[in-house]
């Protein structure tokens, strides 16, 4: 039995929320109890970003996650506001094109991924997101099987942008190799 | 030989207003109207806050009462659930023209396939005679004892000249209903406005001069005649928009 | 089965809706609420339905007068400031006695507020929330699965009382996702003989109308109308107890607050406290009985709520006295964490003691 949050955050038009979505669709095609619940506010472009997924083996109780066991920090200022956060003994992973500092906490495992910069240099610059995400799924959720998260990105893809899938998922081995 | 009747669509009911009020002549005319058009079993009206609150009495068609001004509101509803029935509402002035504003002139905008009948009396009735978003400058009223001042309440409204700015609606006529010629004129409009209904035309209505002889302080006769001397040169009678015929 | 699809609240409400068979969706933007309107006025164009952006709430809740009038399924959404707005209309729909849909997406308040979760319109939803004797149906759905089913049975509700059901959530529930399985068991169709729909030439007419200006036929109205509310009362109260068997301590809590309350129960179990949760589903008919029997065991209940305190106002006056109620509350667009439930959990095992 068991549960992990994660707390995704960053700016928007980095992909916060699909990063988020995606996830909890690979939970649900596991068979997991999942819930996904972004922050909303009044910005429509520019503004802080983020979302919570919770996936579980019990049915989710409250939605929030305000200790997340994972946090993937896409920008600064996420760093900043949520690094003590998470919870001791838990995951962060940055963005460390975005991210000059390092973590402070000691008693949290931490992954540097620059993302960013993986993702211009291979000429897919809106998918820094997805790259981050590769690191996460190896890390945390398991990133053996690429069909579970074909599957799970045949969800959150439309018909109409199917020839994304595949460029989601190299984006994601990109990640899941750094 | 029947030469005169109470038309079909008409509740052989005793009707509340006072004696040489205009709204009998009115609910007559759209009586006459739905009956010639044979389309009584298929008509719903909304009847208004006012003096022709209690209108749903006096139609035999369907009835539903609005709340104040939201008479287009709902109108809008009733035909959005079936196009095919006709709709109609019957508002004073102040129903329509002051707290029921905007649903007037949204729908109006929508050009949405109604008919409205507007009775324009420059007062409210059935409060007890206070001051209309149309009274007339100077006209003395409960709530403007020494007569309407335009520089503390405004301008009356001329909700004909207002709507025929927009390009939604399909067709806006004045008439009165203070001596025989004005009736005939009256009930063309009105069968015009359910006709273009009918006939998918969209939002027709018809502004109808009327009087109160009782809170205007006048007799029935004087009414009507204050009706030629004062109200007809500030809200001219005629036909302010008729899309299919322009 | 189908298969669960991943949904926002807002979004499982509009689709169960017209799985429910609403045709006629009438609204004005306003957040967190606005995914309903947006999925309606994708959805309805190509179901041969209705959406139309009203020019303001008062119109909406007035075109769905309209539709209610003809005796189909029509519901409206809003989020607190505009539910004030609808509040004229929605007298006028309990005082004709027309069946329709109302969703409150709550967001903090008074006055323009804010646009984050609240719980704060408690008051307004349960208690009428406008002029006059009478009551709606109130849902307070806690996932986005009870976002879907209890829009259908809200429309059922209302069908079958002839009463308006308001589905009170707040913007948590909205926006969130969650696994959603839209496969629902329909009510039978209620047959409508008093609606407007024309006389075809073969009835008298029909008339819907709340004005009675004979005192006495408004009271019988009013009379009728509170017996059809008892049968109401009496039939359709729905609660979920969690871990209620042994408890000591009672939370009481609907929607986010339950949701919430459910974690901090989980970890104070683990600290061998034996608390548990009346979530009451109906907010209106409330759970009275359950917290009256839960009050004869249990040594306190705690009303957990993300509002100033409104609810917790029914659950003193279902227990009359005999355990105390205290609050937890979050206001303003905040939540209780399940931190902060904990302890009020701790500090009432602490002066537990009858």
């Amino acid at each position: 039995m068991s549960t992990t949050q994660y707390l995704f955050a960053g700016f928007g038009g980095q992909g916060i929320l699909f990063s988020g979505k995606f996830l909890a669709y690979k939970g649900l095609t596991e068979g997991k109890n999942v819930s996904w619940l972004p922050s909303y506010g009044p910005e429509m472009r520019g503004g802080t970003a983020s979302c919570g997924v919770i996936i579980s083996d019990e049915p989710v109780g409250s939605p929030i996650v305000s200790k997340p066991d994972v946090l993937i920090a896409m920008n600064l200022p996420s760093l900043d506001k949520y690094e003590d956060a998470v919870v001791s003994g838990g995951i962060i992973f940055a963005d460390s094109t975005l991210i000059e500092r390092k973590v402070n906490r000691t008693d949290v495992k931490v992954f540097y991924i620059p993302a960013t910069g993986l993702a211009s240099e291979n000429n897919i610059p809106k998918l820094a997101n997805m790259i981050v995400m590769g690191k996460v799924l190896a890390e945390t959720n398991g990133f053996d099987n690429e069909e579970g998260v074909l599957s799970a990105l045949n969800k959150v893809i439309s018909a109409k942008h199917s020839d994304m899938l595949e460029v989601n998922l190299n984006a994601m081995r990109i990640g899941r190799d750094y | 030989m029947v030469v005169f009747d109470k038309p079909h669509a008409l509740a052989d009911v005793p009707m509340h207003y006072c004696p040489g009020c205009t709204h009998g002549i009115v609910h007559r005319l759209v009586a006459e109207v739905i009956d010639e058009l044979g389309i009584e079993g298929k008509t719903i009206g909304i009847a208004p806050v006012g003096c022709s609150v209690m209108a749903y009495d006096y139609f035999n068609c369907d009835m539903i009462e609005a709340a104040h001004g939201r008479a287009p509101a709902v109108a809008t509803g009733v035909k959005r659930s079936d196009p095919n029935n006709i709709v109609f509402t019957y508002q004073g002035d102040g129903d329509l023209a002051s707290i029921g504003m905007a649903e007037t002139v949204h729908s109006a905008a929508r050009n949405e396939n109604i008919t409205v009948i507007f009775i324009n009396n420059a007062i409210y009735g059935m409060t007890g005679g206070q001051m209309a978003p149309t009274s007339l400058p100077g006209q003395v009223t409960q709530t403007s004892p020494y007569g309407r001042d335009v520089n503390a309440c405004g301008f009356p409204i001329k909700v004909c000249e207002m709507l025929s700015q927009l390009d939604g609606p399909e067709y806006l006529e004045r008439v009165a209903v203070n001596n025989v010629k004005n009736v005939k004129n009256a009930k063309k409009a009105i069968k015009k406005a359910f006709e273009n209904q009918v006939n998918n035309k969209g939002f027709s209505l018809v502004e109808v001069v009327s009087s109160c002889p009782t809170n205007w302080g006048l007799t029935p006769k004087k009414a009507l005649e204050w009706i030629d001397e004062k109200m007809i040169p500030y809200y001219p009678l005629g036909v302010y928009k008729d899309r299919s015929a322009e | 089965m189908s298969d669960k699809v991943l949904m926002k609240g807002n979004e499982a409400i509009a689709e169960a809706a017209i799985i429910a068979g609403c045709r006629h969706y009438f609204g004005y933007p306003i957040t967190p609420q606005t995914e309903v309107a947006a999925y309606m006025a994708k959805r309805m164009p190509k179901i041969g339905g209705t959406f139309l952006q009203a020019e303001s709430e008062i119109a909406a809740i007035n075109m769905v007068y309209g539709v209610a009038s003809t005796g189909k399924r029509v519901m409206t959404s809003s989020s607190s400031p505009g539910i004030s707005l609808k509040g004229e209309g929605i007298s006028y729909l309990a005082g004709a006695d027309l069946p329709a849909l109302i969703v409150n997406v709550q967001r903090g308040g008074p006055g323009l507020g804010g646009i984050q979760p609240s719980q704060s319109d408690y008051f307004q939803a349960t208690k009428g929330g406008a002029h006059g004797d009478f009551h709606m149906i109130v849902l307070a759905p806690a996932s986005v699965q009870e976002m879907a089913e209890l829009t259908v049975k809200g429309f059922d509700l209302a069908d079958k009382y002839r009463m308006t059901t308001m589905l009170l959530a707040d913007g948590t529930m909205g926006q969130m996702m969650e696994p959603v399985s839209l496969d629902f068991d329909i009510a039978e169709t209620v047959e409508k003989p008093w609606a407007t729909t024309g006389t075809k030439m073969e009835r008298e007419h029909n008339i819907v109308n709340s004005l009675f200006l004979q005192p006495e036929a408004l009271e019988r109205t009013n009379f009728e109308r509170f017996e059809r509310y008892k049968v109401v009362e009496e039939n359709e109260v729905l609660y979920e107890e969690y871990m209620m068997d042994d408890a000591e301590i009672c939370i009481a809590a609907f929607g986010i607050a339950a949701r919430v309350s459910k974690n901090a129960i989980n970890e104070a179990r683990k600290q061998g406290i034996k608390v548990g949760l009346i979530r009451p589903i109906t907010l209106w008919p409330f759970p009275s009985a359950q917290f009256a029997k839960a009050a004869e065991r249990v040594s306190s209940i705690i009303s957990v709520e993300l509002s100033m305190g409104q609810m917790i106002e029914d659950v003193k006056l279902a227990v009359e006295g005999k355990v105390p109620v205290t609050l937890c509350n979050r206001a303003g667009g905040m939540i209780p964490s399940p931190e902060q439930v904990l302890e009020a959990i701790k500090a009432a095992n602490n002066g537990g003691d009858k």
